[in-house]
């Protein structure tokens, strides 16, 4: 996993409550046995109508918001399905920080293992950056060692994150090669519990 | 004295391997389900890292989502088949216990685990799969993982996990006579909204709850994950350690009653105390349907659909009123003048002996209507047969049900079992999501009982009425 200390990107604003994971992918593509290439079918049935056209009216297919790398939405983002698939094709269709007024747990969890940074932001906060993102090339940066998120005209969020997804996120962990190091342990409370 | 501990912070408790400040603890994994859908990536990871699986008997695979439920042996899709063919190879080369689908106990993963008695009482159990909260009615820690995590359990048979917060959901009083499980639970998540769980894990307590079956149980934790808890569990009983009874993995004999007083002790204490406390009254709920897109959006069937004018924040007035476009609705107007064109009963919620029974006494006697293509999907080869047993098939397909394989099916349409665009469906599954049951198809959530109510009359009735009369 690649590391994330500092990025700068271009925001995309998606003003909706309770998106879910059939939106985020739809169970057609969960069918694939690789981890990669889902990007391509993000939002399937928002990105695109019923003949496979671009729909102009989402915002996601404006092309002020092509090449964003930081996705901002409101509350209960991800729920429902704990399919995975769904942050491999954020991933890969390019974000790599997701600023939210909430999230649902799995999502949020599996945002972690795959090296996205998920933000929690208050609804002012979240508005006020979604009309700044009306503006053409409106980027943030955010500094995850400091927990901050700023823009170059005076905006500045700080935001809270649990000390182990921040070393997990800071040091691109594998975290299966970390949990191994405990295995003695492992072992301990499996001969203890027979 | 000890201080008093609720059934989640007991359970916890005895699984933490590792504790350090500023970490998670380190969790022992008690049982791990697979399935076909969450898991070749996983087992690919460990094939790259060279990694074996720590506990391959605890962990138990079975193939329920792609499975076509006409033909066992038959799935056309050959990037479905290729899928199911690789969870094969995989539990193969890695040692995993695998009910493929012609075996006897092939069927939903969260229909099998209790039915074979893998589910047992303050077990941790987790499955690539939301809908494990299910296995919490038999006082399970039991939650849904995504992939990598599927990964980290098959390596390390344990899990990262910050302590949950605990949430009391009271249910007090007694559910009316036609008024179901799925009818409480529907309830609870439109009263509180489908995020009040998220960050808790909750216990369902209260009168209702002790007098609910274990399938019925299971219908309510189930669709805990709905109101955005990942877990939802119910303290053991008596209930509980009947029904486990002589089941496969359950132990036998003298063990048993070991077992059941170890179970017991699990119980929340008098006096435990939650970080949350909702309460609802069992005897002021009705039947149930959803109307929008999240399950959060239900009304009782005496109901009419909201009407986004009378909301006064802007987000929730937009909500509804693409909830409502999406499904072709009409602000106000009253929900039992929908009519469906298709009726699912299945899925991990209600597709268990007891949901099918209760729904073929619906339909006993009456025909389909002509207009509703309605189907019935097994949760796994054993309700299956037993239903056929009983003669429960004969009855649906009399009123002109089709009477298919066990399999998750048209709960989210990843085999052939689709609803078409535009297409309206009462279904019994837990999620009305757009696209779910296929591309722009329309879905209503309902008990088993007023979704056979609904393919008799064409349209959403209320099923104490149904019932009460005989006719409509
Ligand atoms: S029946 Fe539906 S909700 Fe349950 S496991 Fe299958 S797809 Fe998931």
């Amino acid at each position: 996993m690649e590391p994330l200390r500092i990025h700068t990107g271009v925001v995309c604003p998606l003003n909706r409550s309770n998106v879910d994971t059939d939106q985020i992918i739809p169970k057609q593509f969960l069918k694939r046995i690789e981890r990669s290439g889902f990007g391509q079918f993000l939002f399937y049935h928002w990105r695109f109508d019923d003949d496979g056209n671009l729909r102009k009216d989402f915002s996601m297919n404006l092309p002020k918001y092509q090449g964003a790398s930081i996705l901002v939405t409101g509350e209960n983002f991800g729920c429902g399905s704990s399919r995975e698939h769904a942050p491999w094709a954020i991933q890969d269709f390019g974000f790599r920080v997701i600023i939210a007024q909430s999230y649902a747990d799995i999502f949020k969890n599996n945002c972690v293992k795959n090296g996205i940074l998920t933000i929690q932001a208050s609804e002012e906060q979240v508005q006020s950056i979604m009309q700044n993102a009306e503006t053409e090339g409106y980027t943030l940066t955010v500094n995850l060692e400091e927990q901050v998120v700023f823009d170059n005209q005076g905006l500045e969020i700080k935001f809270d994150i649990a000390p182990y997804p921040k070393e997990m996120l800071l040091n691109g962990w594998d975290e299966i090669g970390v949990t191994l190091n405990y295995e003695d342990k492992i072992s301990q409370y499996e001969v203890a519990h027979k | 004295m000890q201080k008093p501990k609720n059934i989640i912070q007991k359970v916890w408790e005895q699984h933490v391997v590792y504790q350090e400040a500023g970490k998670p603890d380190l969790l022992y994994i008690d049982l791990h389900l697979v399935h076909e859908v969450t898991s070749p990536q996983a087992f690919e990871g460990l094939r790259m890292n060279g990694r074996k699986v720590r506990r391959p008997d605890l962990t138990y695979a079975t193939m329920d989502h792609n499975v076509s439920t006409r033909d066992r042996n038959e799935i056309k899709d050959p990037i479905s088949k290729k899928q199911i063919d690789t969870l094969k190879e995989n539990c193969q080369e890695f040692g995993v216990e695998l009910s493929d689908r012609q075996h006897p106990d092939n069927g939903i993963v969260h229909v099998i685990g209790p039915e074979l008695g893998l589910t047992q009482p303050g077990k941790t159990i987790v499955c690539g799969d939301s809908h494990t909260s299910t296995h919490g009615a038999f006082g399970a820690l039991a939650f849904g993982i995504g992939t990598s995590e599927v990964e980290h359990v098959l390596a390390t048979q344990t899990l990262w996990q910050a302590p949950p917060k605990t949430m009391n959901v009271k249910v007090n009083g007694k559910l009316g006579t036609g008024v179901t499980a799925k009818d409480l639970i529907l309830a609870i998540i439109g009263k509180f909204g489908v995020q009040f769980g998220t960050g808790y894990v909750m216990e369902y307590t209260g009168e209702a709850i002790r007098s609910l079956s274990m399938e019925e149980r299971m219908t309510v934790c189930n669709m805990s994950i709905e109101a955005g808890a990942r877990a939802g569990l119910i303290s053991p009983d008596d209930t509980t350690f009947e029904y486990l009874k002589g089941r496969r993995h359950v132990p036998k004999g003298e063990a048993f009653e070991e077992a059941v007083a170890k179970w017991r002790a699990l119980a929340t204490d008098e006096g435990a105390v939650y970080d949350a406390v909702v309460e609802i009254e069992a005897s002021e709920v009705e039947p149930q349907v959803t109307w929008g897109t999240n399950p959060g959006m239900c009304i009782p069937i005496t109901a009419a659909v909201p009407n986004p004018d009378h909301e006064e924040k802007a987000n929730k007035k937009d909500e509804i009123s693409r909830a409502l476009q999406y499904m072709g609705l009409e602000a106000g107007q009253p929900i039992s003048s929908v009519e469906i064109d298709h009726v699912f009963i299945g899925s991990c919620t209600n597709s268990r002996l007891s949901d099918l029974r209760k729904a073929a006494d619906v339909v006993r006697g009456h025909k389909v209507n002509p207009n509703v293509k309605a189907i019935v999907v097994p949760g796994s080869f054993s309700v299956k047969m037993a239903a056929e047993k009983e003669g429960i098939d004969q009855i649906f397909k009399e009123a002109g049900f089709e009477w298919r394989e066990a399999g998750c099916s048209m709960c989210l349409a990843m085999n052939d079992d689709i609803v078409p665009p535009g297409g309206r469906c009462a279904s019994t599954s837990n999620r009305n999501f757009e696209g779910r049951q296929g591309n722009g198809s329309r879905t209503h959530l309902v008990s088993p009982e007023m979704a056979a109510a609904a393919a008799v009359a064409g349209r959403f009735v209320d099923v104490r009425q149904f019932t009460a009369q005989g006719v409509l």
